[in-house]
């Protein structure tokens, strides 16, 4: 059963990953895209797309933080100790990142827009590289077990854990990028689709870049995983590496829907594979996953909750999607923008 | 690591455990605020959009569309602070998480349920004003209700656990090895404390929304619009009034059943005695000597137990160990915030009182001025009461974090930063308070001038001028 918790923990970081990564990367083309001029079409097609859906795509950060703690308290503690630093950053980020798109959107001279659009764009980039750095910190066995601090600082601050973030980042602006084409196209768009695509070409060359290298660090630094990708995960390793390569060919296809598609398993498919790689271990290489779970009846109730939200929540994200894909939600007054909200979950 | 010595004390070596109170205490006082509007306002709001449709009122609607559009706001910084929280239990708690994360996660696994169907229905609600059949949309609203219900009592029975925990087995060394999910989850505590917030949600939401409303309506804006403004939210704040009365009273007597030491805070008891007066404001000195304040003889007993009437008697502080009991400052702060939580809720009750006498005898709402200028008060004296209300269940409960079994200071983390990340925390939400009015007052001098230009009949669904869209467009999104 706490293998099963561990699925569902997993669903919930790759979905986050997912949906979440791209809003943080639409932030990072945001903060790319120049002077207030210049950006100006840019940062009009991020903010259409970015706005209605961050909220609901930042429940699966709490729903995978919920299920940790609850799943698998031990491993929860020893985090939440050892990291102290960069999962602060994460939730200061968070506040700053989300109240400052929502208020840059509603009021305020240019300069303070200017002001707000920054806040936003850096916290963009911030959030994500903690996050990696603190995937990192946990796959290269730096959070010891049995709810102790680890070292505060050389945790986070390590190849493993430098790669882990330069490597949320890039990918989270991968996907930012091509789900930004297809917004574009809707808008009707063209020289946008056209910006975004070079965009896609470069991040998704990066990304791959950052992965490969990130292969080597991981030998020299985090051995289980590295055993772990190269042996039982190396299905999943392939597997991200043909989305990702694919979604290649299908940008330069002028295949959007396709590269998407291609794109989201680029990125499902890494995630997938760090947790299938550091298996059996919770943490590695110090405590298992059996070890850490929680009370059989918690962790029942856990599958419970998931299952319900299975039943309940997949068919209202569907319901949301058809009527968005009907262009039934528009934002108001605007109709060309018709269609845009369920992007982050389309995917 | 030296640079970070300052007058020979190392700046990250400085006793988190005050400080991790403090920054979970402020950034719990600060989303608290913003609890009642995502709870109760989409009722409201639901309330205006039947209206609308039913009776083809244009000033509903847009009062409808209006109000869904602060509440994509509230929500929107709501749904930030709430992540804080989450972070918060970790970075702040780690070993409260690490013993106890098996009983006590399990209210917030519900929560996150809720919490995703409300996201995804306020951003349907949010965004099928134009485009969806008017009933259709009417009931895309209706889960945000039902979610928010749903979520309080959640989260209400993770609170509840701590103060009446339930549902585990402990082996020797004290880890839970056994959980029973039913139980923690509906634990004792929970059905008062739950029904407690959950009406207070819509007490506090409906004086917060009319209270705007009242000010506008001083302000000269006497129209239909600023009326019915006021009349849905304050109504329901007025219905709740009474209910909420009795709903604490009872648990009161609850508390005063089973949670003998915050009672004793609450009463000022210092030893355990019958005909105890309620004493209102003064305060207990280290000795347990009471001064000051007014003595009502033998209030206090009779109220915990009318049956029994004033010889009811009350454990006092002096029954329970020194270090199992809150501190003298602690109860005098838990017997301050409970006067201020009777005390306004009094004055509210008899607000409301009035509301209700003008509708019976007069068909109206009252007339006078002075009922108008209580009413703008009376937004921010309910939210003054809630947060007194949750002094009381939170300081009451001191020392404890999980009442007889772990101490507030056990729970803490270790990382002696935290006095850096509470003083960021703080600047960082006073920045967001100030951006958060600043925002509604904006958009709410937007709404008035589109008032001016287009002047009453709108159709369902009005378009806003495209020019101006890039300022005009939603403030955030669902």
């Amino acid at each position: 059963m706490a293998d099963a918790v561990a699925v569902v923990l997993f669903v919930a970081v790759s979905a986050y990953a997912v949906f979440g990564g791209a809003d943080f990367g639409a932030g990072f083309w945001d903060l790319v895209a120049g002077g207030a001029a210049r950006g100006a079409r840019p940062r009009a097609v991020i903010d259409h797309s970015v706005g209605p859906v961050w909220e609901a795509n930042h429940v699966w950060l709490i729903f995978a933080l919920v299920v940790l703690w609850t799943g698998f308290p031990e491993a929860f503690a020893s985090i939440t100790l050892t990291l102290f630093v960069p999962l602060t950053l994460v939730a200061l980020g968070i506040v700053l990142r989300g109240a400052s798109f929502a208020f840059r959107k509603s009021l305020f001279r240019t300069a303070e827009r200017r002001v707000l659009g920054a806040i936003f764009a850096v916290s963009s980039i911030l959030v994500p590289y903690c996050m990696g750095a603190v995937a990192g910190a946990i796959a290269s066995g730096r959070v010891p077990a049995g709810g102790k601090a680890g070292d505060p600082w050389s945790s986070w601050v390590n190849p493993v854990s430098i790669m882990g973030g330069v490597l949320a980042v890039t990918v989270g602006a991968y996907l930012a990028s091509v789900y930004l084409i297809w917004d574009a196209d809707r808008l009707a768009d063209d020289a946008m689709v056209d910006y975004f695509r070079r965009r896609a070409l470069v991040a998704a060359v990066v990304a791959g870049v950052v992965a490969l290298a990130g292969i080597f660090v991981l030998r020299d630094d985090a051995r289980h995983v590295f055993d772990g990708l190269t042996s039982r995960a190396l299905p999943l390793v392939v597997l991200s590496a043909v989305c990702g390569a694919g979604s290649l060919v299908l940008l330069l296809r002028s295949s959007h829907r396709g590269a998407r598609l291609a794109a989201v398993g680029a990125v499902a498919g890494i995630v997938w594979a760090w947790g299938v790689a550091q298996w059996p271990y919770v943490l590695p290489t110090s405590l298992k996953v059996s070890a850490a779970a929680a009370p059989s009846a918690t962790l029942a109730t856990l599958l419970v909750v998931f299952g319900v939200a299975a039943v309940v929540i997949v068919p209202s994200i569907a319901l949301l999607f058809t009527l968005d894909q009907r262009s039934l939600l528009p934002e108001e007054g605007v109709d060309a923008r018709a269609g845009s909200r369920g992007r982050g979950r389309t995917a | 690591m030296s640079p970070l010595s300052v007058g020979g004390v190392h700046v990250l070596a400085v006793d988190p455990v005050p400080w991790a109170r403090a920054q979970m205490a402020f950034t719990l006082a600060s989303h608290i605020i913003l609890v009642p509007l995502g709870v109760s306002w989409a009722c409201m709001t639901l309330a205006a959009n039947w209206r609308a449709i039913r009776r083809d009122d244009a000033d509903a609607l847009r009062l409808a569309q209006r109000w869904s559009k602060y509440m994509a706001v509230t929500f929107a910084v709501g749904a930030v602070t709430g992540t804080v929280l989450t972070f918060e239990f970790g970075l702040l708690w780690p070993r409260f998480m690490g013993r106890w994360g098996a009983a006590f996660g399990i209210p917030f696994s519900v929560e996150g349920l809720f919490f995703f169907i409300e996201a995804i229905f306020i951003a349907l609600y949010i965004f099928g004003w134009t485009r969806l059949r008017p009933w259709a949309h009417f009931w895309t609203g209706v889960p945000i209700v039902l979610a928010g219900i749903g979520g309080t009592l959640s989260v209400v029975a993770a609170n509840a656990w701590m103060n009446e925990p339930a549902g585990f087995t402990l082996n020797k060394a004290g880890d839970v090895v056994d959980v029973d999910p039913l139980k923690v989850f509906f634990n004792e505590a929970w059905p008062y404390e739950a029904s407690h917030m959950l009406v207070a949600a819509y007490l506090v939401g409906g004086f917060m929304v009319a209270s705007v409303y009242a000010v506008g309506m001083l302000r000269g804006r006497r129209d239909r619009y600023h009326r019915l403004g006021f009349l849905i939210p304050f109504t329901v704040a007025a219905a709740a009034t009474p209910v909420q009365m009795l709903v604490g009273d009872t648990l009161a007597r609850w508390v005063y059943e089973n949670e003998p030491t915050k009672f004793a805070a609450i009463e000022l008891v210092p030893e355990t005695e019958s005909d105890v007066p309620e004493t209102l404001l003064g305060r207990i000195d280290s000795d347990g000597d009471v001064s000051g304040g007014i003595e009502i003889p033998g209030l206090a007993s009779w109220l915990s137990d009318p049956g029994t009437g004033t010889s009811t008697e009350i454990q006092g502080l002096d029954s329970f160990p020194a270090d199992e009991r809150p501190t003298t400052r602690q109860v005098n702060t838990v017997h301050l915030a409970w006067d201020v939580m009777v005390g306004l809720g009094t004055a509210l009750f008899l607000l409301s009182a009035w509301y209700w006498v003008s509708w019976i005898f007069r068909r109206d709402m009252p007339r006078s001025k002075l009922f108008l200028r209580l009413a703008s008060i009376a937004g921010v004296a309910a939210v003054l009461a809630m947060e007194a209300g949750w002094v009381v269940t939170e300081v009451g409960r001191q020392p404890w974090i999980v009442r007889g079994h772990m101490r507030v200071d056990q729970a803490a983390t270790t990382n002696g930063g935290v006095w850096i990340t509470f003083i960021v925390v703080v600047c960082v939400y006073l920045a967001l308070a100030t951006a958060v009015v600043l925002v509604l007052r904006s958009m709410s001098r937007r709404f008035r001038r589109q008032d001016a230009l287009v002047d009453g009949d709108v159709p369902y669904g009005p378009r806003e001028p495209a020019a101006e869209a890039p300022h005009e467009e939603e403030p955030v999104g669902g």
